[in-house]
């Protein structure tokens, strides 16, 4: 690990390429919303973010994304169970799969899933015979979130469960554990902290996505409108008032989450934190 | 509560050379019996076996002279130390020990009071609150300990228990689990590749080796009189002399000793010499003495309170012998003289020596 | 053994889930979810590419305003992952091997372009350029155009992929420490023979990790593309943008043979990203 020493060369330099980069590119670009913001009057920026169309895109947003990263948190530990715990044919293929959110465009995650799930898709022909409407509806909103989020518990949960030893589980049976105390009360909590971070990361991410919803969602207003997309009708509508408002507030949900996330990671690590040199 | 293996036999693979073959032994109740061999012996499989974590392919484990072969894990009522502690990382010192009393529901009270017991009997009532992270390695030992304890095992079984520990750790708990035993006098199964600690501590010592039981009895038994080459070369440190029959005398170097009954005439025997059972002295005083070797010092090495000295045979063969520091300041030997090794005892096998 | 070396199988026996029922269950219900979620879908952009065989689709990724699509995004890439790599490298440097006033906040801002929805960051290019932002009137009066325009697309993207080399490199940069670049300068080489002769053959993999990532990104990124582009048929779309402009218009077999250019740049992402992970991890 590094000290702060400076023998090493090259502080100056990068020192001030860094800060040149970043301030060119995000600070300046940033405080571009805050001015924005700050020339907004109090009833003006109130009115905006409170009106009935912008409520109904956060409840939206906030609902799919909660129930998009709660099916992730049960189907990740699962998926990073089955890779870490068993062999079986086309596992490697499957540990890779699991990445193709992260690579595919939204926009192709959209169009695709949009087709598959409309009344005459793959999927959305059977749904539709029992009833369900995914695409063109909050559940599509849902779905999309759903890929979207995917890789994030797997993750999050699967370095932790490489980790935990088989000797911890034996030793919960020696001491006269049932398979289920062991799998509750040993591996559960030890797993918890980073399921709880992956969540909070899915749930984070499908609040901002925007490409792959649009296509699904069928953007109603009231009814199927997610956040980022009324920022970009605002946008359209050369109302970069109404469209900084409710990016505020997008912020402030986000670095709500991400702060929510650093102190999950600071209460794991405290719990688990290993004396140096033993 | 004494353990008996019978002829139990596991395999890992279906066709492969099994992991333990037809081992059979005796742990006597009450006593601390060591596993004792180098690693992949088989003496973890063994323990694993006796515990309930691996099935026997064919065999029977008996504890208490009850047949426990079939009976789960959970059912066994043994204690079981892990090489790593496996302790619950998130739980602390008091909720690890507590576990295996809670799975059983035993009451509150009686739960807390035994935590407390068993905190007492470790001696760690002060970092019942810790977690694991937070302990030094020895603690963690104790911890592992403490919450095998706990249930009121009917036998303690160790896999390598001091094995990630540093030497003065290892000896400090050596000694606190030679209290301890006395202590509770629980029958307790050591897995060790420490031929020291197995010697030391224990009552009753089985040495594996290739997944087979190579002997079986009290340390000085095997230590004075090892019932083949390999359980000879394990324990001890001794060298090895190679020679032949000649006149019903092995003829090792210089030297003629005993022979096994089995062994005839001109066939190849090897003979093991432990470095304390050899006495020099300088070549050119001659003292009356049995079998006399004559070597030449090759190599010294101080280590602590004796000298290792390396001598080179005639023969080739290289014997390592050990000297007190005041012997050898008498003796004033250096490298390249010649000296005179009187062996004391040697034990001797018949056949060529090959590792 | 209770070793930690004793192969996961060996124990498969006796740990928990190890029951073969029970596995074969939870393996049956993972690879359903996957099926549906990821490899159907995977299928299905294929198949819905060609539905109107071979012709159809090299038409589609032929067309003229395909043709300038693929372009602008290699433009936006070609630009975008060489400058954040030169960041990535600098700022990997700076962080790994020196404690700094403000050291904390550069960290926060470097993660930015992740956690903000890429729609606000279109926004705030187009408050910084756009007709009405602050910086606007200064452009117009130049004839410089930004926002819906090819600066605005590139200026989007560098922000959005801005974190990725960083972020890869510079764990491993941390992991390794700077031992070798000291015996390095004692052995009297100077700053930037020891940064090219010792560090960047230590981090290589890590670089090209996060090189392989940015890159993904970069041509894939869509939200924030999408807000300062103004759509410009053939002049400011990207392949992504390309792809939802001819499926608004109801050409799904063209949309899907664009998208099909983007799955496979998908694909690819995941071999060498596997690869890399392969081969640092045997060296």
């Amino acid at each position: 690990m590094s000290s702060p020493h400076r023998v090493l060369p090259g502080f100056r330099l990068s020192l001030g390429f860094t800060w040149a980069y970043v301030g060119l590119l995000v600070l300046i670009p940033l405080s571009s919303l805050v001015l924005k913001t700050v020339s907004l009057s109090w009833p003006q920026f109130w009115d905006t973010v409170t009106a009935p169309r912008a409520l109904a895109a956060y409840r939206l947003s906030f609902l799919a994304s909660f129930a998009a990263a709660l099916i992730n948190v049960v189907f990740g530990l699962l998926v990073a169970w089955v890779l870490v715990r068993y062999r079986f044919p086309g596992r490697s293929l499957v540990e890779s799969l699991v990445d193709l959110p992260f690579a595919l465009p939204t926009a192709v995650a959209g169009l695709t899933l949009t087709t598959l799930f409309s009344a005459k898709g793959w999927y959305g022909q059977h749904l539709e015979a029992l009833g369900l409407k995914v695409a063109y509806s909050s559940l599509g909103v849902a779905v999309a979130l759903t890929f979207i989020g995917l890789p994030f518990v797997v993750r999050t949960v699967q370095p932790v469960l490489e980790d935990i030893d088989a000797d911890v589980e034996e030793a919960a049976a020696t001491l006269g554990a049932t398979p289920w105390q062991t799998f509750s009360r040993v591996l559960f909590p030890a797993v918890l902290p980073a399921l709880l971070s992956g969540f909070t990361l899915a749930f984070a991410r499908a609040l901002g996505e925007y490409g792959s919803v649009v296509f699904i969602s069928g953007n109603m207003p009231m009814r199927t409108e997610i956040v980022p997309l009324l920022i970009v009708t605002k946008l359209e509508q050369y109302d970069y008032a109404g469209a900084t408002a409710i990016a505020v507030v997008m912020l402030v949900a986000s670095f709500l989450l991400l702060l929510v996330v650093n102190l999950l990671q600071r209460w794991s690590h405290r719990r688990l934190e290993t004396r140096p040199g033993t | 509560m004494s353990v008996v293996v019978e002829q139990v036999t596991r395999r890992f693979s279906p066709g492969g050379s099994p992991a333990v073959s037809d081992v059979s032994f005796h742990a006597p109740t009450g006593a601390i019996t060591s596993l004792l061999g180098p690693s992949g012996a088989g003496k973890s499989t063994l323990l694993r076996l006796i515990a309930g974590l691996e099935a026997p392919d064919a065999g029977r484990v008996h504890i208490d002279g009850v047949d426990c072969t079939r009976q789960p894990v959970q059912q066994r009522g043994v204690g079981v130390v892990f090489q790593s502690y496996a302790l619950f990382r998130h739980m602390t010192v008091r909720e690890n020990i507590a576990f295996g009393l809670e799975v059983r529901r035993l009451p509150r009270a009686e739960t807390e009071a035994r935590v407390d017991e068993m905190l007492r009997l470790v001696q760690l009532e002060a970092l019942g609150h810790r977690y694991p992270g937070q302990l030094s390695g020895g603690q963690r030992q104790r911890v592992a300990f403490a919450r095998a304890l706990a249930i009121r095992p009917r036998v303690l079984l160790l896999d390598e228990p001091f094995g990630a520990l540093d030497t003065r750790v290892r000896e400090e708990l050596r000694e606190w689990l030679h209290a301890l035993h006395s202590r509770t006098g629980l029958t307790t199964l050591l897995v060790t590749h420490d031929q020291e600690e197995a010697l030391e501590i224990s009552q009753h010592v089985v040495v594996m080796s290739e997944g087979r039981v190579a002997q079986a009895g009290a340390p000085e038994d095997i230590y004075n009189h090892p019932a083949s080459p390999f359980v000879a070369s394990f324990i001890g440190g001794a060298s090895v002399l190679r020679g032949r029959v000649q006149a019903g005398k092995a003829e090792v170097g210089s030297l003629a000793l005993d022979v096994p009954a089995a062994a005839r005439e001109g066939e190849a025997v090897h003979a093991f010499v432990r470095p304390h059972d050899i006495k020099l002295a300088r070549h050119e005083v001659s003292t009356p003495g049995p079998q006399p070797v004559t070597g030449r010092v090759a190599r010294l090495k101080a280590v602590g309170g004796f000298v290792k000295v390396l001598l080179a045979l005639p023969s080739g063969d290289e014997i390592t012998v050990q000297v007190s520091r005041s012997e050898f300041d008498a003796l004033g030997l250096t490298e390249g003289d010649a000296v005179r090794a009187d062996v004391l005892s040697a034990s001797v096998f018949v056949g060529d020596y090959a590792i | 053994m209770f070793a930690p070396s004793t192969p996961m199988a060996r124990r498969q026996a006796r740990t928990l889930g190890g029951s073969p029922l029970l596995r074969w269950a939870l393996i049956a219900v993972a690879l359903v979810f996957l099926g549906v979620f990821l490899f159907v879908p995977l299928v299905a952009v294929f198949t819905f590419a060609f539905q109107k065989g071979s012709a159809g689709y090299l038409a589609a990724v032929s067309h003229p305003e395909a043709r300038s699509a693929i372009l602008l995004t290699l433009t936006a890439a070609g630009i975008a992952v060489p400058l954040n790599l030169v960041f990535g490298l600098a700022a990997a440097w700076l962080l790994s091997r020196f404690r700094f006033p403000g050291r904390a906040l550069l960290l926060t801002l470097i993660d930015l372009p992740f956690s903000v929805s890429p729609v606000i960051a279109g926004l705030i290019f187009v408050l910084l350029f756009g007709r009405q932002g602050w910086l606007g009137p200064w452009l117009a009066e130049w004839d410089l155009h930004v926002i819906f325009a090819v600066p605005g697309i590139v200026l989007a993207t560098v922000f959005i992929t801005l974190p990725f080399v960083v972020r890869e490199v510079l764990p491993v940069m941390q992991a390794q420490g700077s031992d070798e670049e000291e015996a390095a300068l004692t052995l009297g080489a100077g700053g930037w023979r020891t940064f090219l002769r010792v560090t960047l053959p230590k981090v290589k993999w890590g670089v090209l990790y996060g090189v392989i990532l940015c890159n993904a990104r970069a041509m894939g990124e869509f939200g924030a593309v999408s807000v300062v582009s103004g759509h410009v048929r053939g002049v400011t779309t990207t392949l992504p943008l390309h792809a939802e402009i001819l499926y608004n218009e109801y050409d799904f077999t063209g949309a899907f043979a664009v998208a099909s250019l983007l799955t496979l740049l998908a694909l690819v992402t995941l071999v060498l990203k596997k690869y890399v992970e392969w081969r640092s991890e045997a060296s």
